[in-house]
């Protein structure tokens, strides 16, 4: 279980980061977002992973460590409020700055827009 | 008495909470006074809050009575207690000058700006690291939107970068604490100080690389060298009662190193005894270094101001690495004078910028300015105490932070580099004067109108701490060292506030 576990956790954090490095800011967010999954999976594993226990004393042979869930319930709730931020800050700057990358210069308008002159430079 | 630790936190949510709501949302000097109110009452219980650190010594807040290492903490230290007081005359500088219409370009500006003061305030007083994470959150989602206050495109650029790279931080926090829970199984700072030095030999590497993690976000937050990108753009973006207020934040950062690396990670913690110290050696002499070219190649007075956050960061970041007493109270006494100061900076770079025309805050021949001699002033003593020239308190600052250097080794890498930047401090503060006070044409300038008397009140307020912390330079050098002698103290700094049995 803590094979897969891992190799689930390694997995999210890798393509959270792939996408976060990409120039539109629409795959930058679902990085983001993904790496929000990642962390909250991670920390939740923080407090050891183990079937059959409850968080509460006496109702199983083992008991679950109750700190890491409410760390993840604390992580979910804020990362569900900045990923709400960063959406409307994406349309935002789509709106003031007329394109969707990161930089707010889009590469193939700025290419596409540089023309030869006669002598052969770029206007 | 016994409540007055939390108040800091708490007055400006309860405040804050209240402008959302009909009778003040939508009365603006309602507002203006209820912050400018707020944030007096505030200065006041953080000053006597310092008296009562001073005389009593440490407070410790338990929330809810469920005892340390269970339950959350507020730790009162004189640490903690000097930069809430510091936070919260600066919110106060800001807001008195925001009042002078900087407020009305978009919603929500007081509110936004009293919750950006709790987070920091609530960075400053926590006593555990799942609440450092919390707060850091708070402040910094208030910061998004303070950023785009007032909007522009500029400023929306600026604050995707900012927003992208911030949340990002947020991730590595949390597996940080993550990795720390797990090999520690605790988030009680007192309680991982005793922890880390029992860690059994096999956990030492987790713990590292769970200490390491926090170490990049911290980084992140004050500018450490590879990642200072973000700052000089948003900062020098930012409207300017923003920009001045966001000068604390770089010190929240800062804060969070000595903290952890003092307190969890510092001389008793066994193996991991000060591993940060490595790291952070190269990386803050480079800041200086990136810092100091940056200023010397700013085309505007509020990059040029930004650059300035960047060289003090670095100048902190090497007391961080000496990790020695007079180091760390050398940098709380550099922190509370770069702050006043560059928030100086920026609202003065705005108030000339508004009385240049087009010229704008370019560091570029223009039209005189409409009150050569009252800002010439002002602007002469703040660059004099930014280079830290005598009698001002950069001076002071920064020979605390020489003098801390104590082998030849650590001089010989320290000494070149601070003073050096120092230099170029001096050179680009020459070459923007001559810009802007002197090279202008003899016609006078009587078309734009002059400052608004709550904005000088706010930049004098800021530049008197220049003077004042030279004249209490005594009773002010005595207490730092109190407080960083506190800090490096187990029996200090970790022991009382944990129950007795441990």
């Amino acid at each position: 279980m803590e094979g897969i576990y891992a190799f689930c956790v390694g997995m999210l954090t890798a393509c959270g980061i792939f996408l976060t490095l990409r120039g539109r800011t629409f795959s930058v967010v679902l990085g983001l977002t993904m790496l929000s999954y990642a962390v909250n999976l991670f920390l939740f594993a923080s407090g050891r992973l183990a079937i059959d226990s409850a968080v509460i004393l006496g109702e199983s042979e083992i008991y679950a460590d109750p700190l890491p869930q409410a760390l993840v319930l604390t992580a979910i709730v804020i990362g569900f409020a900045m990923t709400a931020f960063v959406v409307i800050l994406a349309m935002r700057a789509r709106a003031d700055l007329g394109n969707d990358h990161v930089d707010g210069k889009d590469p193939d308008e700025v290419a596409a827009s540089m023309t030869l002159n006669k002598k052969g430079e770029i206007n | 008495m016994q409540h007055w630790t939390i108040l800091p936190i708490l007055l400006p949510l309860l405040v804050a909470s209240a402008m959302l709501l009909p009778p003040l949302s939508s009365r603006i000097q309602w507002l203006r006074i209820a912050s400018i109110g707020t944030l007096a009452i505030l200065t006041i219980l953080a000053t006597l809050q310092v008296a009562t650190v001073i005389t009593e010594g440490t407070q410790l807040y338990i929330l809810g009575g469920w005892s340390p290492p269970f339950g959350i903490v507020l730790v009162a230290d004189k640490v903690s207690a000097l930069l809430v007081l510091l936070t919260s005359f600066l919110a106060l500088c800001c807001m008195i000058y925001a009042c002078a219409d900087h407020d009305k370009g978009g919603e929500f500006f007081h509110p936004l700006f009293l919750f950006q003061v709790m987070g920091i305030n609530g960075a400053f007083l926590t006593g555990d690291l799942f609440n450092l994470f919390v707060f850091f959150e708070v402040l910094l989602i208030a910061s998004y939107a303070l950023l785009v206050h007032s909007g522009g495109k500029n400023k929306t650029q600026a604050a995707v970068h900012y927003v992208v790279i911030n949340l990002l931080g947020s991730s590595l926090f949390l597996f940080g604490l993550g990795i720390l829970y797990g090999t520690l199984g605790t988030l009680n700072i007192a309680d991982m100080a005793v922890k880390v030095s029992q860690l059994p030999e096999s956990e030492t590497i987790l713990a590292k690389i769970g200490g390491l993690l926090l170490l990049i976000v911290f980084g992140l937050k004050s500018a450490m060298l590879p990642l200072q990108f973000w700052l000089s753009k948003t900062y020098s973006s930012a409207s300017a009662p923003v920009a001045a207020l966001f000068a604390i934040m770089t010190k929240v950062g800062i804060y969070s190193i000595f903290r952890v690396f003092t307190v969890i990670f510092g001389d008793d913690a066994g193996e991991l005894a000060n591993f940060s110290v490595d790291w952070l050696w190269p990386l803050a002499i480079l800041t200086i270094s990136i810092g100091s070219l940056g200023v010397l190649a700013s085309p505007t007075l509020k990059l040029l101001a930004s650059n300035l956050v960047v060289v003090s960061a670095g100048t902190l970041l090497v007391a961080a690495a000496l990790h020695s007493e007079l180091a760390i109270a050398g940098a709380l006494y550099y922190i509370v004078h770069s702050t006043l100061v560059t928030a100086g900076l920026f609202l003065l770079a705005d108030v000339i910028a508004k009385q240049r025309g087009q010229a704008e805050d370019r560091l570029v021949n223009s039209r005189a300015l409409s009150q050569p001699k009252l800002i010439g002033f002002g602007f002469a003593i703040l660059a004099l105490t930014i280079i830290g020239m005598p009698p001002f308190s950069g001076f002071i600052g920064k020979i605390m932070v020489l003098n801390s250097a104590e082998t030849m080794a650590t001089r010989l890498w320290i000494w070149p580099v601070i003073l050096m930047s120092s230099l170029i401090t001096l050179v680009a503060f020459s070459r923007a004067t001559s810009k802007l006070f002197w090279k202008t044409p003899n016609t006078k300038n009587t078309a734009v109108e002059k400052a608004h008397p709550y904005e000088v009140t706010a930049i004098v307020l800021l530049i008197l701490g220049a003077p004042l912390l030279v004249l209490f330079g005594g009773p002010m050098t005595e207490y730092v060292i109190q407080a960083a002698a506190d800090l490096h103290n187990m029996d200090v700094s970790v022991y009382p506030l944990l129950p007795e049995e441990s």
